[in-house]
């Protein structure tokens, strides 16, 4: 953790990094809300881009974990996203149970093999 | 849930949208998933205010995992601010094909400021599919209502993973921390219907992790422009393959 992450810094942060880059695209939105369709080139490579962003953060939350899950062996962590995955697949595509065994292997599988 | 039609009022109709927002999947969804970010914020060292704050500003769950973890890590700002920055251009988009419903005979701009910034994924997929059966005049509103809705439901659950990652065993901290990438994972694959998001999910998958462990510089940046590059060039040679 920074050691600048005192005061009000942490807020400007938060305008600057966090809501003007987001926001940006959402002010882009409102002025071309005519004229850019779904389907148009330009916006199936920037949802590619956007996905395999996501994507990325995903795995290395997951793989490079931090704070608490990081105490939790990786191959654990593997094998119950691999579970959550395999029951959203198998029981009609359902968020829900997906998560639900992905959470239930890992806190089984933590408390089991405890050291 | 059946679309109420007709509201006798502005305020009957914002009230409907609320009301559809908590009725709805995505509260258990947004529930979940801040819960989670919630946690990762109090593990990387942020305040619960300051959490609470990036929700209304932000308003879009993995452009705040990235702000938090970023920030939290140390990260150089203009890389936190362009991973950051990417991940919001899927937001266009969804503003382009969500304010033509909403436009009437008689709406402003400013009349569109609030719906706009409020779009996000939830928000977006509830109102296309609830909005074209009622009357225009009441749209914004019912809009406006599912999307804060949605956002209470966040900031609140925010706060609720906030402070049990502060209170839990290790174990079940973990457990909350999870909850993160795995619903991620899967309402990202749920959403990838054509191939194209189908192959970003798994490059960025398979090279985000490579080029943090290889120490590349703005890793996450280039895992999702070579990622989704890859697959939309993958995509744009199956389309041209007789």
């Amino acid at each position: 953790m920074n050691a600048d992450m005192a005061g009000l810094w942490p807020y400007f942060l938060l305008v600057l990094v966090g809501f003007l880059p987001n926001e940006v695209w959402r002010a882009l939105g409102l002025m071309m809300a005519r004229g850019l369709n779904e389907d148009s080139e330009l916006v199936v490579w920037a949802r590619a881009v956007a996905t395999a962003i996501l994507a990325g953060v995903i795995a290395k939350l997951i793989l490079l974990s931090p704070g608490a899950l990081a105490g939790i062996p990786l191959g654990l962590r593997v094998t119950a996203a691999a579970c959550g995955f395999a029951a959203f697949l198998l029981v009609k595509r359902s968020l829900f149970v997906g998560v639900a065994v992905g959470e239930a292997v890992l806190l089984a599988g933590g408390y089991l093999f405890a050291p | 849930m059946a679309a109420p039609r007709t509201f006798s009022s502005t305020g009957e109709a914002l009230l409907g949208g609320l009301k559809a927002a908590l009725s709805s999947i995505f509260f258990f969804v947004i529930g979940g998933t801040y819960i989670g970010i919630g946690a990762l914020a109090h593990d990387f060292g942020f305040s619960a205010w300051w959490m609470a704050l990036s929700t209304v500003l932000v308003w879009a769950g993995p452009a705040q995992v990235i702000l938090i973890s970023a920030l939290g890590s140390g990260s150089p700002l203009i890389e936190a601010a362009i991973a950051v920055s990417l991940t919001g251009i899927r937001l266009l988009p969804m503003v382009v094909a969500l304010l033509p419903l909403l436009r009437g005979e008689g709406t402003r701009l400013r009349d569109l400021l609030l719906p706009t910034h409020l779009t996000s994924v939830s928000m977006w997929v509830e109102s296309l599919r609830l909005l074209p059966g009622m009357l225009r005049e009441h749209r914004i509103a019912f809009c406006n209502g599912v999307a804060l809705g949605l956002m209470g439901v966040a900031v609140a659950f925010g706060f609720v993973g906030f402070y049990l990652a502060a209170g839990l065993p290790p174990l079940f901290a973990g457990g909350l921390l999870f909850l993160t990438p795995v619903s991620f994972l899967i309402s990202t694959a749920r959403n990838a219907r054509a191939m194209v998001d189908r192959l970003s999910l798994v490059f960025g998958l398979a090279l985000a992790p490579l080029l943090a462990m290889l120490h590349v510089q703005l890793d996450l940046m280039w895992s999702g422009v070579v990622g989704g590059t890859l697959a939309y060039g993958i995509h744009r040679l199956r389309e041209a393959a007789p």
